[in-house]
């Protein structure tokens, strides 16, 4: 099996932008990819591009050059990007190509996600009677986790203020400000714990990565990245996940611990060797949450770790460097590939003002979503 | 007034004591709420009508505090909304079931604490009919 390379990285920023398409934007993100790598369109053999709001992705070409490539488009929840990633690897993996393109696009309206619940498996009556809610089951999760596992308010305060900290040093995320622990604390009860400055937003944007065989990739650049994992999990009897009417007494672990396991795995490391962290912080609680299971500590020690300031950028494991979903919102299609963006450039030495000291060397990001599903992928130099 | 059950092949009702209409498997006894076409651990393409015990315990909780976009047919305005509480409640050792609380108020709920169903108004439509929908209350 080939080894894969990144070798490209584009983003178009994350945010509010009128009336500009979501292709528009996606077509942006593949060109600073091209350009990152040192590659044109004309080299690129295929492409998978992910989005949830444009119907089909593929149509970027038009902005791109009509070159007649493959291109596969994908929606597969919030872990719409890292299926993108994963099967752009596989194709590359297999010796089908030598060089790919992940691209991810949305523009989604204001406000809470909404959706047909049949379309998710859930009956028609759950969206009716006021359960069809992803943030509502966000609240019930990190209500008894923190029962479980003695997680404060402040400590998800902490970890939102440390989102909108990294934002305001990031020139591509939507929310730049500061805000401070007491105010997120005092921001409207959405779902408790969770109040509105502890969740992220859907917003706008779109994301991009070149991938190529890696014995080719000295050919475009001198600083590949090379990705060691990609893994994708849905959830099994026993979980209780998003957009559930129930679940079962006899528990199981959620699908990203799953996926996590099966990544490391893959990659042949663990969770120790991990330089820099991107998770999925659809709100503050599951950024503290996804701490444990993606391997990086035990249940309960998020309380001293975040406390201590261990997920700080100059931290001694730096979480959603970037502001993570909290501070860039979530155009579905792209988040993923938003975080590979993030890792490559940290694992480059690029990241600017917000660069992780030392030479980190081992990325690591995951996602998850509707309805259970998780994706993890690992990158290193 | 005439009263409508809100989704009433999920709960039975009329009655005084009312229950969720779940499913199990014929196969490999799995528990699911509501009763639904195949069952979700092993697959069989059929369950069977199971009615759930009537009283449970609160397994976890949050509270709505915003009125949910459509397809939310609760008829309230931003005026009108009430938050309401939601919980994930252990029935006996069958299943847990997501379900509205008739409590919403965070100093109140407790994990843990015993829950039994009963049917509560959900909305009232322009010809005065009154939709009920189930509820758990504390008891």
């Amino acid at each position: 099996m080939e080894d894969v390379a990144i070798i490209g990285v584009g983003l178009h920023p994350f945010g509010r932008f009128g009336a500009k398409p979501a292709l528009e934007m996606g077509a942006e993100a593949v060109r600073a990819a091209c350009a990152d790598a040192g590659a044109e369109w004309k080299d690129v053999q295929f492409a998978f591009g992910g989005s949830f709001e444009v119907d089909n992705p593929d149509a970027v070409t038009g902005q791109l050059g009509l070159t007649g490539i493959p291109f596969m488009d994908v929606y597969n929840g919030c872990a719409t990007a890292a299926t993108a990633l994963e099967l752009t690897a596989d194709a590359i993996r297999a010796g089908k190509y030598d060089i790919g393109v992940a691209v991810g696009m949305d523009k989604h309206d204001p406000g809470a996600f909404t959706s047909d619940p049949v379309d998710y498996g859930a009956p028609a009556w759950y969206g009716e009677m006021g359960y069809f809610l992803t943030t509502k089951f966000f609240g019930m999760k990190i209500n008894r986790y923190m029962h479980d596992h003695g997680i404060s308010h402040e400590t998800l305060a902490r970890v939102a203020a440390k989102a909108f900290r990294n934002g305001a040093l990031n020139p591509n995320a939507f929310r730049r400000k500061p805000v401070a622990e007491a105010d997120i604390l005092a921001s409207r009860m959405l779902n408790y714990p969770l109040t509105q400055y502890m969740f992220c937003a859907p917003d706008e944007g779109a994301a991009a990565a070149v991938l190529c065989r890696a014995d080719i990739a000295s050919r475009f650049t001198s600083s590949p990245v090379y990705l060691r994992a990609t893994t994708l999990r849905t959830r099994r009897y026993g979980a209780h996940e998003v957009h559930s009417t129930w679940a079962a007494v006899e528990q199981d672990d959620a699908p990203t611990v799953y996926a996590s396991r099966a990544a490391y795995e893959q990659a042949g490391i663990g969770p120790e060797d991990v330089d820099v962290v991107q998770l999925q912080d659809t709100d503050a609680g599951a950024e503290v949450i996804h701490m444990a299971e993606n391997g990086f500590c035990a249940d309960g020690e998020q309380e001293r770790l975040i406390a201590e300031g261990a997920t700080e950028i100059g931290g001694s494991l730096p979480v959603n460097t970037d502001g993570g979903l909290i501070a860039n919102g979530e155009p579905v299609g792209a988040s993923g590939l938003r975080q590979v963006h993030e890792l490559v450039l940290q694992l480059r030495g690029r990241a600017g003002e917000r660069q992780v000291p030392g030479t980190p060397r081992v990325g690591y990001a995951q996602l998850y979503g509707a309805p259970g599903t998780a994706g993890v992928s690992i990158l290193s130099t | 007034m005439t009263q409508v059950a809100f989704a009433p092949d999920v709960f039975t009702w009329p009655s005084d004591e009312p229950q969720l209409i779940g499913g199990r498997c014929p196969r490999c006894a799995a528990v699911a709420f509501p009763l639904a076409p195949a069952c979700p651990r092993c697959g069989t393409p059929e369950m069977d009508r199971h009615l759930l015990p009537r009283r449970g315990t609160l397994w976890t909780w949050t509270t709505q505090e915003f009125l949910p976009k459509e397809p939310y047919a609760g008829g309230e305005t931003f005026e009108t909304f009430r938050p309401y509480g939601v919980g994930l409640v252990q029935l006996g050792d069958e299943v847990r079931v997501e379900a509205r609380l008739t409590e919403s108020d965070p100093k109140v709920l407790e994990f843990g604490m015993e829950l039994e169903l009963v049917v509560v108004p959900f909305r009232t439509d322009e010809d005065g009919t009154e939709i009920v929908t189930y509820a758990f209350q504390p008891v």
